[in-house]
């Protein structure tokens, strides 16, 4: 008998070898896959048992983990509140992660590799591991300004500084405090996402970056940008400008049987203008023949230079996609000259076209991370300055810069004037849908004796009145002038 | 296998204790209780920061349950395999840790959403140990001599399926936990009758099959270069299989019908030596299974469930929480106390390998998977040292069931096979599979004392050859 009791001795022994294989294909080669499935929280607790690093803001945490005594052990808090909320975005259990606690998740939960030897302290030393924190460029005083002042408004606002590329303000309304998605009650957390993704007016979505707009006239800044480069044009030089341009009725996506000025007003008594008069009183006529005469190219480039490029960026927040989309016609040249048919731009990119006007040409990359810390305060990340690249010429910029500020002097944007600094801006009112009031933009800067102080641009969604271009000025040029006096320290809003 | 072999198999006195191993177990035994000792100190730095006054009075019932064992297994059996005690209690001492372990987590999540506290199942554990050494001292006190244990055959095989079909008989109300009709709850305890059936069949198995083996050897005819067993002789093999079915049918038991087969047939061999019985167990088995699954939605879904768990995210999440904690453990693991082993249902039960997986990661799965592998590999040797046809079958047989248990458990947590819903012996929670576990070692521990026992020095020493008469040997 002994033959078959070594026969199956051995066959159990291959039977363990099965498991052991199968132990290490579970364990190991499949580890990865099977970790970083969706229903497996076991990485999200792991992650919940460390200190998450600060969201900080002019010194301020707007985003910190407090220590609690239940199985997470801690919790996640926004003394910021809903000011900040489309910014620091979410941290929740269940939905995963927003905002910059999803785009600086490594440096936050500390599994970035700038953090190695912070980690490997915490390793020796036996102290639990903790997070990084994030230092945001952000100017708290002028992002509070701005998120008041867009009280009631769906929309957004993005303050720069022209120089360097720091967001020193960014608010999208209506907002929302992450506290509660962020907290640990499964039920509390899935009652308040179920309410935000279901509000129409979408207060999760940060409309600085994540949502991107018919620029309306504000996109004539860039058709002058385009005219002027070609060295042919300077503000002075008289461009057509009829009461009514003809649109082809040939191709269906035009709508418009022709184009008008707002009221049907005439820009220069139907005879010739100069750019600067068109600029300043935003003649739409005048806009939509240039760009029918500079030619498709010549507006692409210009757009893409300034950042309408059609690909996505980061700030680190994603950032969607600005663009001046298909021209297939004349007549949609024409109304791209406009900056409707099929022009998007997010408020980020209306704020970085100002900005480039601002410092002569030169755009220096949006960026909203100033520091990256370890927890032990040591700097390990961040930057002062933005990439920089030119855009346009310094003189085509000086050029320009006289013609916005002709705009705030004389024109569609006198409401955001500051007594003290040359401000220079566009207007526009942005038809989207219709039968929809018009969304109205404001870009602009203020600069101190020929320094750029900074960049703004403001978008109220729906916020014009139909055909009345002074209305897009009126409703955002007086939260513009309010960020940049809160930006340049000034008191008092008007 | 003679008494005329054993007594040539004479052997010095004079290094009686090197012999026996006792020794050698001792030194094993307390490298286990520090072992256990040490990882329970873990859990509680891992979870508080400080160790508790627990890891003191857990570390002391189990070093002195398990010294106690040892003296009995001095006194009792002596000569046994040194290596079966210190085994077991290295894996009782670290299913105590990983239920402390769980306890901790079902207490905490327990205290964060305000719920009673609940009482915790190590506590419990060391009390069923405590049962499980005395049943294993009853064993070896009882059980002299192994082969008196064939006189009681039929007896044992009556009690063993009375104990079996007994949950299948009973109201749900009495047998019904989780699903699986396998309990029978009386006055407040549940016990587990399939675990003790296992021994007492196991037993009979072997008395059964070493009776009748020259009639099952027997072949009639070969069909492709295998012998093929007379039809009639076919009686022992179809009832068993018949029995487990049974076991299936009335009391939604998969594992336990798979184990109890594989038992059978593996001892059936054994018995033989004929490959045809593996093949006809094989074949029976492929269509028994077969029939579950399109007849039994219980065994469908299981079947289902293990083929693609993915696409069963909502139910199958048993198996999904045991691959998420395996591989979230990876090769080394996240230490005891650090991982999430409570997400897994039943992981003081069926799931205490995913517990192990998790926290101590493959190299702690390996780890245990070889001190099994040890028990099951000292159970064959016992089985080849042995020299009675009954004693090897038994000791075969129990090593067999050993592994094969393991097989079952730990391939149903890793996915190999599909779950079937047994216990990891010695490791898991649960008074009956603990306490049959006892017992099965005490019964190795007593063939193998008697496989190891040196037969009494002859009276005188033997003539030499020329002189010898003629010597009649008999079995």
């Amino acid at each position: 008998m002994n033959a078959p009791v070594r026969r199956v001795a051995i066959a159990v022994m291959v039977l363990f070898g099965l498991l052991i294989a199968n132990a290490n294909y579970v364990q190991v080669i499949n580890a990865d896959a099977l970790r970083n499935d969706p229903s497996n929280l076991r990485p999200l607790l792991s992650e919940y048992q460390r200190q998450r690093g600060e969201i900080v803001v002019d010194g301020r945490a707007i985003a910190s983990s407090r220590a609690t005594d239940d199985r997470l052990r801690y919790l996640r808090q926004y003394p910021g509140g809903p000011a900040y909320g489309t910014l620091t975005g979410f941290y929740s259990l269940i939905y995963g992660k927003s905002g910059l606690e999803q785009a600086e998740a490594p440096i936050l939960s500390g599994e970035d590799p700038r953090l190695f030897t912070s980690r490997l302290t915490d390793l020796f030393t036996g102290r639990d591991p903790r997070g990084g924190s994030v230092v945001l460029t952000i100017n708290a005083h002028a992002q509070q300004v701005a998120y008041q002042s867009m009280a009631g408004h769906r929309g957004a606002v993005v303050a720069l500084d022209p120089s360097t590329g720091a967001i020193l303000a960014m608010v999208s309304t209506p907002s929302y405090d992450p506290t509660v998605l962020s907290g640990h009650d499964p039920k509390k957390i899935s009652a308040a996402y179920q309410k935000l993704i279901t509000d129409p007016a979408s207060p999760v979505l940060n409309r600085a970056v994540n949502q991107n707009y018919p620029p309306g006239s504000v996109f004539k800044v860039i058709v002058a940008a385009a005219a002027l480069g070609t060295g042919s044009y300077h503000p002075e030089t008289q461009i057509p400008a009829p009461d009514s341009l003809p649109l082809s009725t040939s191709t269906p996506a035009t709508t418009t049987r022709s184009l008008h000025n707002f009221d049907g007003e005439s820009c220069a008594g139907g005879g010739p203008d100069t750019l600067i008069h068109a600029l300043t009183i935003s003649c739409n006529t005048a806009f939509g023949q240039l760009a029918n005469t500079l030619g498709e190219d010549a507006i692409r480039q210009q757009a893409e230079a300034f950042g309408l490029t059609g690909e996505a960026s980061a700030v680190p927040l994603p950032v969607s996609a600005s663009t001046i989309g298909e021209v297939p016609d004349e007549p949609a040249l024409k109304l791209t000259g406009i900056g409707q048919m099929n022009v998007k731009m997010t408020p980020l990119q209306g704020a970085m076209i100002a900005a480039v006007v601002a410092n002569r040409g030169t755009l220096a990359q949006p960026y909203l991370v100033s520091q990256v810390r370890a927890p032990d305060l040591t700097v390990v990340g961040g930057t002062t300055q933005g990439d920089e690249r030119r855009v346009l010429s310094s003189d085509v910029a000086d050029q320009l810069g006289t013609m916005m500020a002709s705009v705030v002097q004389n024109g569609t944007g006198t409401l955001a004037q500051i007594p003290g600094y040359t401000v220079g801006g566009k207007t526009g009112t942005a038809d989207n849908a219709p039968g929809k009031p018009p969304h109205a933009w404001f870009v602009g800067y203020a600069m101190q004796d020929s320094a750029p102080k900074v960049a703004v641009a403001v978008l109220i969604e729906n916020g014009g009145v139909a055909g009345n271009e002074t209305t897009g000025g009126r409703a955002a040029a007086p939260i513009a002038r309010d960020v940049m006096k809160a930006v340049l320290g000034i008191q008092g809003g008007g | 296998m003679t008494e005329a072999t054993a007594g040539m198999r004479g052997v010095p006195s004079q290094d009686e204790a090197l012999r026996t191993g006792r020794g050698l177990e001792l030194a094993l035994l307390v490298f286990a209780i520090l072992t256990v000792t040490a990882a329970d100190a873990i859990v509680d730095l891992n979870t508080t920061n400080s160790v508790g006054a627990d890891v003191v009075t857990y570390g002391a019932g189990f070093t002195l349950l398990w010294l106690a064992a040892h003296i009995v297994v001095r006194v009792l059996a002596p000569y046994a395999d040194p290596l079966l005690l210190p085994s077991a209690a290295l894996l009782n001492g670290l299913g105590l840790v990983l239920i402390r372990r769980l306890d901790v987590a079902v207490i905490e999540r327990a205290r964060q959403s305000g719920d009673p506290i609940p009482r915790g199942d190590a506590s419990v554990q060391i009390v069923w140990t405590g049962l499980g050494l005395a049943l294993f001292t009853a064993t070896l006190l009882i059980v002299r001599n192994h082969k008196a244990l064939a006189r009681y055959a039929y007896t044992l095989a009556f009690a063993g399926l009375t104990f079996l079909a007994l949950p299948a008989l009973l109201p749900a109300r009495y047998s019904e936990v989780n699903g699986a009709k396998i309990w029978i709850k009386l006055f407040g305890f549940t016990i587990q009758p399939g675990e003790f059936a296992k021994l007492a069949l196991m037993v009979f198995f072997a008395a059964y099959l070493v009776a009748k083996r020259d009639v099952l050897s027997l072949a009639s005819r070969s069909v492709l270069g295998i012998d093929l067993p007379r039809g009639r002789d076919l009686g022992p093999v179809i009832m068993a299989w018949a029995l487990s079915l049974l076991v299936l049918v009335g009391e939604s038991d998969l594992g336990t019908s798979l184990l109890f087969f594989g038992i059978f047939v593996a001892m059936l061999y054994i018995a033989t030596e004929r490959t045809s019985w593996v093949l006809i167990g094989v074949l029976l088995f492929a269509g028994g299974a077969f029939l579950a699954y399109h007849t039994i939605p219980h065994v469908r879904v299981r079947f289902d469930y293990w083929l693609d768990p993915f696409g069963h995210r909502a139910n199958a999440t048993q198996i999904l929480q045991a691959l998420f904690g395996l591989a979230t453990g990876g090769v080394l693991g996240t230490g005891l106390g650090n991982g999430h082993p409570e997400m897994v249902p039943f992981a003081k039960t069926d799931f205490i390998f995913a517990a192990i997986g998790e926290e101590l990661g493959m190299f702690g799965l390996v780890a245990v998977l070889l001190v099994y592998a040890i028990i099951v590999e000292r159970g064959f040797r016992t089985s080849l040292q042995v020299r009675d046809a009954f004693g090897k079958l038994l000791a075969a047989g129990l090593a067999f069931s050993l592994a094969w248990q393991v097989f079952v458990v730990v391939g149903g947590v890793t996915k190999l096979v599909p779950l079937t819903g047994l216990t990891s012996p010695f490791l898991s929670y649960g008074g009956s599979s603990l306490v049959a576990n006892f017992a099965l070692v005490g019964l190795l521990l007593r063939i193998s004392d008697g496989a190891r026992r040196p037969a009494p020095p002859p009276a005188a020493p033997p003539p030499p050859l020329a002189e010898a008469v003629t010597e009649v040997v008999t079995q």
